[in-house]
């Protein structure tokens, strides 16, 4: 049925090197590699969907092209590039400072802390510190900013599932958190909030109140949300068993973030490599075990309890002193490079620079949690149903804007 | 009340023949699918107009509703290019409407045997509806026809059991 | 008025006019219930919904007509013509026609058919050909997929609901609308209370069969497989949509003549006098709750920003005061009057919570998988439900062999049902696993 629309050529790939093509691993290289117009093997009741960039359910311009067996997914290709901008190319021709603003387009969901990982790294090139008051506020920045990229992610997951409701709650929490940050910086979402070496400005009167006055009452929401969906048979079915990647393809992927603590592997660089100030504070990893679509929500819900806690602990104890460590206005890092990676929301945001000794950098290099984990969906896709692919998506929580760069 | 009987039995007779011919002359299936059930539910209203209304409404649950979905379900899954293009009338036309002919003669003829005036009226409709159709035929049912009644369940139920048994994909 | 209408036309006139009624009155309802929905959704979802148009919105569904009226009508160019002109027509024809048995108020029914609830049925089923048709006549693989699964979903969840009623029916021992309601009240308990499984398969039968939340998988926009609806635009998709809501409304209403005691006041035991009048409270109840509308939509008029908006709040004000006239007025009507009049009302305040109930599960649930939805409907609801007829045989047996009372009778039922039910619960733990046999 409808076998002869798609374009499939029923003839065999020409075998080369003597080597048959005939598994399905193979067949699925085979799609990922070339044209599908001339070299695509597909059997008798195969056909190819294309779920092309413009889709409510792909959370922004990507293309994905399923094989499918009837019901099945048997293969899946991601195109990307919509979006490409040319971030790393651009950054060859900023200057460190003027560079800041363009990082916080590529995760937009979770500016800041996009912006503290540049920041450190160029820090760690100087060989400098931000002072301890900025390190604070920094933490204290992130890790609202976890989560009001998890309650992002929570409601627009939720609402390709089919739930209509807890995407109107989350925007409202949401909503509190970005007025923080309008207060603090002026911005809501591209927030340019740290600079090299430290804070540009002191936390405004009220800071303190507004945070804890947020974290009190978001435990209580948080529960609302469970309520509505963690024990809910729907949605159970929908997330159990979808999607499982185990723990050693996670980590021979490269995937990182709440997937590959979903999987198994109780992996956090705030724990791990710890930085800006999260060696003072008490929080735990959710971890769980079986790595599918439900366990990867378990995990993204505790991960937004625990950074209420961090806020909290981290906003009692707010060192007094100066926000900016001394640095000279025109930075010209010694010739060098460094690699330092954050726990982002999504994942671990690595930046690459290499310094040349003058104003601009030679090369900046980002490691986007999003792509890489982008390159686990074709695992965890492959036998599953196509009402399972869009569930699949939106749990790897990606963002276009780091995946094109 | 007599003319209205009257006028609804012409209604849903015209109606009835006249879909039974468009079903047959339609080139596209689904068309003639179509067609059917409004010969269906044309003959339906006048089991109504005969004061048989559980023979009207099972005939509506379960042969349009049921079977006739049936139909277009597999009309509409099967590929249909293929069937448009065969050809529509094959060679034993002539056989078919010589014997078509005979059966209209046969019944002409037993129409025309027993004309007398209002032979064929349809009959009054009665003055009080005395056991209700439905429940005459539930008594009748489940008391009289007992056995046949259980038989057909059983035929019924094998009929299921063989339509889920081959529909299973066969499936490692 | 007898001899100004000849007697051969006598018994016709006022079901003509219940019929006109009711073709005049449900498209402006059903624009209505979207207009309702939308607000609950918007309440329920912490924001405030159509607030612009009419005030409060409440000429929202006026203009959204217009404009629907107003569209250029496109056909996919290799349409099939005829089907796609018919296809919606089936389906509002069907729904439109299941009204013609449907009891609203002991006073008004177009036709008292001894087999009603059938009737209703049947044509009920007979709306399948709209979708199937629709989506066939669209040319597109996709439509046709999601029109025939959307076909076989009602079926499913037909034969469900269909064995939930039989249930009642039972107990009723008419298929007439009327008499069931009459049952009802003889017995002194509404269905739905002496038989809550059965209420229960009912709702979430009646629910997938209108194609809702969380079964509405086949019409929903964020999956793969677009729904048959897709290549429908203005007029006809409208057609589509007046389908859909006028048969959550026969459902509501089969709902509220089955389960919920159709026309009966609630209460109806409870004789409490307003004091010093022969007047009950709950007779009354009507005419206040109409006027307290009015007297809320009265002080919500002058604070609105626009002329227009104060205008149409006055009217609104004005009409629910005619409204809580006329309902205050049947009390002190003759007998047969006051129980028409209220009888409607009572029926349509509970097809109204019904449907409340639907609105309200639609924005709390997530969607079903089309597999697991199929599991749910045969694997679940079905069994449930032959279970549950056969305990309502037994709860007959008790009350004609051993005399037990209406209520007592149908406790072992209820109970027997609840043990099953928790069986069935526990062993269908949905899996993605679970194979899929598909002929497809």
């Amino acid at each position: 049925m409808g076998s002869r629309k798609f374009g499939n050529r029923q003839r065999a790939v020409e075998p080369q090197d003597g080597h048959e093509r005939m598994s399905n691993e193979h067949t699925i290289k085979t799609i990922a590699g070339m044209d599908s117009v001339n070299t695509t093997v597909l059997g008798a009741d195969e056909i190819i969907l294309n779920m092309g960039p413009q889709h409510p359910s792909t959370h922004g311009v990507l293309r994905v092209k399923l094989k499918l067996d009837g019901e099945r997914v048997a293969g899946s290709e991601c195109i990307i590039g919509y979006l490409h901008r040319g971030v790393e190319k651009i950054a060859e021709h900023r200057s460190y400072q003027q560079f800041a603003p363009y990082v916080d387009r590529m995760d937009y969901v979770a500016a800041v802390s996009n912006g503290l990982g540049y920041c450190e790294a160029v820090e760690k090139l100087l060989g400098t510190e931000a002072p301890p008051r900025a390190r604070v506020v920094r933490t204290i920045l992130t890790e609202l900013q976890r989560i009001a990229s998890h309650l992002l992610w929570l409601g627009t997951h939720a609402l390709d599932i089919g739930a209509l409701t807890p995407v109107f709650y989350c925007f409202r929490e949401r909503e509190e958190i970005l007025k923080i940050f309008e207060k603090y910086c002026g911005a809501r979402l591209t927030t340019h909030a740290f600079r090299i070496g430290g804070l540009q400005y002191e936390t405004y009167d009220g800071f303190e109140e507004d945070t804890k006055r947020f974290c009190n009452d978001f435990a209580h929401k948080i529960d609302e949300y469970e309520t509505l969906l963690t024990e809910n048979r729907i949605w159970v079915g929908r997330t159990k068993g979808v999607g499982i990647l185990n723990a050693a393809d996670a980590i021979a992927l490269g995937v990182t973030g709440p997937v590959l603590r979903a999987s198994g592997v109780r992996w956090d660089l705030r724990k791990a490599q710890p930085y800006a100030a999260y060696d003072q504070y008490e929080f735990d990893i959710p971890t769980r075990e079986s790595g599918d679509t439900y366990d990867r929500y378990v995990v993204r819900m505790e991960e937004m309890r625990q950074s209420r806690r961090i806020c909290l602990q981290a906003v009692e104890n707010i060192p007094t002193g100066p926000i900016m460590a001394r640095i000279g206005k025109v930075l010209k890092p010694p010739p060098g490079e460094v690699y330092h990676s954050i726990e982002a929301p999504k994942g671990e945001l690595g930046y690459y620079i290499v310094s040349d000794g003058t104003t601009q950098p030679y090369r900046v290099r980002v490691r986007p949690p999003s792509f890489i984990n982008l390159q686990a969906f074709d695992k965890m896709a492959k036998g599953s149903l196509i009402a399972d692919v869009v569930a699949i998506i939106g749990t790897i929580d990606i963002v276009l804007g780091e995946v094109d760069r | 009340m007599q003319t209205l009987n009257q006028a609804l039995f012409i209604f849903f007779a015209v109606m009835a023949v006249a879909s039974a011919v468009l079903m047959v002359t339609r080139r596209n299936i689904v068309h003639g699918a179509v067609f059917l059930i409004t010969t269906l539910l044309a003959t339906a209203g006048i089991f109504l107009l005969l004061a048989a209304e559980f023979l009207f409404i099972v005939q509506v649950i379960l042969y349009v509703g049921g079977i006739m979905v049936l139909f277009v379900f597999v009309i509409m899954l099967v590929n249909l290019d293929v069937s448009m293009r065969q050809v529509q009338f094959n060679r034993q036309w002539f056989v078919a409407g010589t014997l078509a002919l005979l059966l209209a003669a046969q019944f002409l003829y037993a129409i025309w045997a027993v004309r007398s005036p209002g032979a064929l009226r349809l009959p009054a409709p009665a003055a009080e509806m005395a056991p209700k159709n439905t429940e005459a035929v539930a008594d009748a049912l489940f008391s009289h026809y007992m056995l046949p009644f259980e038989i057909a369940s059983i035929l019924l139920l094998v009929a299921m059991i063989g339509a889920v048994v081959m529909a299973k994909r066969r499936t490692a | 008025m007898g001899h100004l209408i000849p007697p051969s036309i006598m018994p016709f006139v006022l079901p003509v006019l219940y019929a006109v009624v009711i073709v005049a009155v449900l498209p402006l309802l059903a624009g209505y219930i979207v207009l309702m929905e939308r607000k609950v959704m918007a309440d329920m979802q912490a924001r405030l919904g159509p607030m612009r148009v009419g005030p409060h919105g409440l000429l929202q569904p006026i203009a959204d007509a217009v404009k629907l009226l107003l569209k250029e009508d496109i056909i996919p160019d290799k349409a099939d013509r005829l089907m796609f002109w018919f296809a919606p027509l089936v389906s509002v024809t069907m729904a439109l026609l299941a009204y013609s048995a449907l009891a609203i108020g002991p006073a008004f029914q177009i036709a008292d058919l001894n087999i009603g609830l059938l009737f209703i049925l049947a044509v009920s089923s007979l709306g399948i050909y709209g979708i199937v048709l629709g989506g066939w006549a669209s040319n597109s693989h996709y439509s046709l997929l999601g029109a025939l699964r959307s076909a076989a979903q009602l079926v499913s969840y037909e034969t469900a609901a269909g064995l939930g009623l039989i249930s009642v029916l039972l107990l009723a021992g008419s298929l007439s609308m009327k008499d069931i309601v009459q049952a009802q009240s003889d017995q002194g308990v509404w269905f739905g209370f002496s038989v809550p499984f059965g209420f229960f398969i009912y709702l979430v039968g009646s629910i997938a069969e209108t194609n809702r939340a969380p079964f509405d998988l086949p019409e929903a926009e964020s999956e793969l497989v677009a729904g048959y609806m897709t290549e429908y635009s203005g007029f006809r998709w409208s057609l589509y949509f007046l389908a859909e809501y006028a048969n959550m409304v026969i459902v509501a209403g089969i709902a509220t003549t089955l389960f919920l005691g159709g026309w009966l006041r609630p209460g109806a035991r409870y004789h409490e006098h307003i004091p010093g009048t022969g007047i009950e409270w709950l007779d009354a109840l009507p005419a206040l709750l109409a006027l307290g509308v009015a007297l809320y939509s009265l002080s919500l008029a002058p604070k609105q920003p626009v002329k227009i908006q104060k205008v149409v709040m006055l009217l609104v004000a004005l009409l629910c005061l005619g409204m809580a006239g006329v309902l205050a007025g049947a009390l002190i009507a003759p007998p047969a009057v006051m129980q028409g009049i209220h009888g409607a009302f009572w029926f349509m305040a509970k097809v109204f919570a019904y449907i409340y109930a639907f609105l309200w599960i639609r924005f709390t649930f997530p969607r079903y998988r089309f597999d697991q939805l199929m599991r749910l409907g045969w694997r679940f609801l079905i069994p449930l439900a032959l279970v549950n007829v056969i305990g309502v045989g037994v709860a007959i047996v008790l009350r004609q062999q051993f005399a037990w009372g209406p209520i007592v009778s149908l406790i072992p039922t209820t109970l027997g049902t609840l043990a099953v039910a928790m069986l069935l619960a526990k062993d269908d733990a949905p899996t993605a696993a679970a194979s899929l046999a598909d002929g497809e």
